[in-house]
């Protein structure tokens, strides 16, 4: 029974992983394969990631009271809005008091599909690059405008940078 | 607040069921961002609803694999248990939904599949210039695909809509013909 438990327990996190990964294949194969597509097709996965944050946002603070302040809006983004998504927290977040918060994932899930190794971390950015819209598009709908970059420095660790 | 995995029954039920209405979510409006950009790419409803298929179809390859790990399920003895693990335990194990297996056909092989409810479609209306869009078309891609590699050629359509006025969803079955292992492509 337990082993039925954990496995219907992270099968919707796999379905969504099959799906970003096709998603991603989909918007870097519709576009001629040239070194400076890579840009757009970043954008434009950034752009829907934005959207999908936005209405998911909506749907999890619905009954939720208000933030008393930036630094709160950042925890929940930190611990409720990750565990929905990416079923765990932030692992750390940092920030300079001044609108910058670095938010570190030891063990980023949309990454755990991509092998450990140097040769592999150019390929990254795409990775992450709808879960950047995802933070973006839920702090847009929460009230924060925001630019959110992310780094992945040894695999599958990411820091986003919300500024 | 991180959750541990030793937990009773009654408190996995409380954090599994929020964290599965939310987790949907996320699947439901990724989904819905992709088809809206299928629909901005493409000129017409069959294009999309062939490039939904296509990806289906390759989440279907992958995904066989994820679902066999997880469920430990044996061969299937005929297409009878084959629908039924397709209903009872994959759609509930990826969508939280179990659809019911019904309308058989005679020579036993061709079913349907009702959903009830579509988790795909919460939140979706179609606009009226996309009357011919299958909107959910992913979904036969999977099927397909999956079952492809377990040597199973079908035939996976969908004949009921809700999004487009239908009281269900029904998803027709088809069992075209057993694929022979390590055959050179091409052959058939």
């Amino acid at each position: 029974i337990w082993t039925t438990v954990f496995g219907r327990r992270m099968a919707d996190e796999a379905l969504f992983q099959f799906l970003h990964y096709e998603l991603m294949q989909y918007i870097y194969k519709s576009a001629d394969s040239k070194e400076t597509e890579n840009g757009r097709n970043i954008t434009k996965l950034e752009n829907m990631g934005f959207r999908v944050g936005q209405g998911l946002i909506e749907r999890l603070t619905k009954d939720t009271a208000r933030f008393k302040d930036e630094l709160d809006t950042m925890k929940f983004i930190c611990k409720d809005f990750w565990t929905c998504v990416f079923k765990k927290q932030i692992d750390n977040l940092r920030t300079n008091h001044q609108g910058i918060y670095v938010l570190q994932d030891n063990k980023f899930r949309l990454l755990s599909q991509l092998s450990a190794g140097k040769q592999y971390l150019e390929h990254a950015p795409k990775y992450l690059a709808f879960s950047c819209g995802l933070v973006r598009g839920a702090l847009s709908n929460l009230g924060v405008k925001s630019i959110v970059t992310a780094e992945v420095s040894v695999m599958p660790t990411i820091l986003l940078q919300k500024i | 607040m991180s959750r541990q995995s030793n937990r009773t029954t009654d408190s996995k039920k409380m954090v599994g069921d929020s964290s599965r209405i939310n987790n949907s979510e996320l699947f439901t409006l990724t989904y819905g961002a992709l088809v809206t950009q299928l629909c901005k790419d493409y000129e017409n409803d069959e294009e999309v609803n062939k490039q939904l298929d296509k990806m289906g179809y390759n989440i279907g390859v992958r995904l066989i694999e994820d679902f066999l790990a997880r469920s430990s399920i044996g061969r299937c003895q005929d297409f009878r248990e084959t629908a039924d693990v397709i209903a009872k335990v994959a759609f509930k194990m990826y969508l939280g939904i179990t659809p019911s297996v019904t309308n058989w056909s005679p020579a036993g092989d061709e079913f349907s599949l009702i959903l009830e409810s579509n988790p795909l479609v919460d939140f979706v209306e179609l606009p009226d210039n996309h009357s011919t869009l299958i909107y959910s078309n992913l979904l036969c891609g999977i099927l397909r695909g999956a079952l492809e590699m377990v040597q199973m050629a079908v035939d996976v359509r969908f004949v009921q809509d809700t999004l487009r006025g239908d009281n269900v969803t029904e998803i027709r079955m088809k069992f075209i013909k057993r694929i022979e292992e390590n055959l050179p492509a091409g052959d058939e």
